[in-house]
């Protein structure tokens, strides 16, 4: 048996068909994947994602502390509770892990700090390389909260159902939130981000109150969803999942994480900033591309690309899109790949689109 | 427990076969095997016409989680399949063993029957893997 989270028997109850997940006994469906997906897009989902970790960075070097240790630049966070997406890199520019990052303070006041949230399956390897790399700085504490559970409630009508499910001061607060801010409350943090490219929450708070509030936006409407739903949003929404779009081998530039590199200011040094430099130098040999396939079947990962002309790629995470009706996948190909490829679904090259990455937001089709 | 029909038969591939008496059978998936499937989004039939021999590969379910191949439980020809199933491939998921069916075959080896499981003896298969 793996790990359970607080909201084990709440799954059981509502009939979730239980799988493991880095450890951890996590539902992939209550019944039906697809159902749960166009929930999610229509009206309003819910997720246990207390799996993930959570890792609280205080000290008088926090802020300098992150700076060196992310590709992206803390220092763009200038309101309270301002989250940024960022990848954490090696020395030779590999992709570690990919993270939240909320400035849990006024920016730049006495006792700023921040907080982190790195996925559950690398937790180990991000919690020792965090930690090795605040051996350069004087004041910097890592504290990991494990006793957090994390819910994430997603949709069209996820806030408003949200809302009907705390306390007044909780929901005067959702009221207020930002686009891709979080901000605590009676002892919860309260997120306005998400993995499914739908407006939505993701709120932390202690275990021993999380059933009762998932018992409480079950009861205003709002569905329960496993992690399948949860992969179908975030590859419709063209968000990359770690281990399967980049790990420690793809390049950020490779992984259509470039907008996440903060280039600037040129004085800042972050890790992997020389050897970027230098492969961006060098030419980006490949791109993350996401493909729609018109005709029948579903694209997989691992399936060959075959770019007439200019060479191969591989899928790295594909599917069926429940709310396009056909497959689509995100791939990395040559940089030379234009807007056609095909793909070796079983022997049987299929003609397939090349698009940007990103297929669906807030329930609509993003591509012509 | 997944649901098992007494009158029907079963192949280890997770196939069931219903024996028509005419010399034809139906031909489908368990729900057992649905189960394991997830959400089916497409279903590959034979042609009508085809001649399949017991074991062969013979179609392909894919699920939003993966793709299986549909094995023929018998040798025959393929005589009927499920047109219903390319626009609304979700009942292999909701009825398996009624409008989820996949094709009718005209067996031409009638012996291969005895080589069928029964209800109870796939019951224990699936208990066996699970």
């Amino acid at each position: 048996m793996g790990n359970k989270t607080a909201l084990y028997d709440k799954h059981q109850e509502m009939g979730a068909k239980l799988v493991d997940f880095g450890g951890w006994d996590m539902p992939i469906h209550y019944g039906s994947q697809v159902d749960e997906h166009h929930k999610v897009r229509q009206e309003a989902g819910m997720f246990d994602v207390s799996h993930m970790t959570v890792v609280d960075v205080t000290g008088t070097d926090a802020k300098e502390y992150l700076r060196y240790l992310l590709a992206n630049d803390v220092a763009k966070l200038q309101q309270k509770g301002k989250a940024m997406y960022s990848g954490m890199l090696n020395e030779d520019a590999g992709v570690i892990d990919d993270l939240i990052v909320y400035l849990m303070t006024e920016p730049g006041v006495a006792g700023e700090w921040f907080r982190v949230v790195v996925n559950c399956a690398t937790r180990e390897k991000d919690l020792r390389w965090m930690s090795d790399q605040t051996a350069s700085f004087d004041d910097v504490a890592l504290t990991e909260q494990p006793d957090l559970a994390m819910v994430a409630v997603q949709g069209p009508k996820a806030l408003e159902l949200a809302k009907q499910s705390v306390s007044e001061s909780r929901a005067t607060l959702i009221d207020q939130l930002s686009v891709f801010q979080g901000l605590e409350s009676e002892g919860w943090f309260i997120a306005r981000t998400g993995y499914t490219g739908e407006d939505g929450l993701e709120i932390m708070l202690p275990e021993d109150e999380v059933a009762d509030f998932w018992q409480a936006l079950a009861d205003a409407g709002v569905s329960p969803c496993g992690l399948g739903a949860r992969d179908t949003l975030r590859l419709e929404a063209g968000m990359n999942l770690y281990g399967a779009d980049m790990d420690e081998t793809v390049s950020p530039l490779a992984a259509n994480m470039g907008w996440t590199i903060a280039w600037e200011p040129q004085e800042r040094i972050f890790i992997g900033r020389e050897a970027l430099q230098a492969k961006k130098e060098a030419g980006i040999s490949e791109k993350l591309v996401g493909l729609v396939m018109e005709s029948r079947g579903v694209l997989r990962a691992h399936q060959k690309v075959v770019v007439s002309g200019v060479g191969e790629g591989e899928i790295t995470s594909g599917t069926f899109s429940p709310t396009l009706g056909c497959a689509i996948a995100m791939a990395r190909v040559p940089s030379a790949t234009a807007d056609q490829a095909e793909v070796d679904i079983r022997g049987k090259l299929v003609p397939v689109r090349v698009i940007r990455p990103s297929f669906v937001r807030n329930g609509k089709k993003v591509f012509d | 427990m997944s649901n098992i029909p007494s009158e029907l038969k079963y192949v280890a591939s997770h196939e069931w076969i219903r024996v028509e008496g005419d010399g034809t059978v139906t031909i489908g998936v368990t729900d057992h095997a649905q189960d394991l499937l997830g959400d089916v989004v497409f279903v590959e039939l034979p042609e009508v016409g085809a001649e399949v021999a017991m074991g062969d590969e013979s179609g392909v379910v894919e699920s939003v989680k993966a793709a299986s191949d549909i094995y023929a439980p018998l040798s025959g020809e393929v005589v009927e399949v499920n047109e219903e199933l390319e626009d609304s491939p979700e009942l292999v998921n909701s009825d398996p063993y009624a409008d989820g069916w996949f094709f009718k075959l005209k067996l031409s080896d009638q012996d291969e029957l005895n080589e069928l499981l029964d209800a109870e003896a796939y019951n224990d298969l699936c208990e066996s893997e699970a």
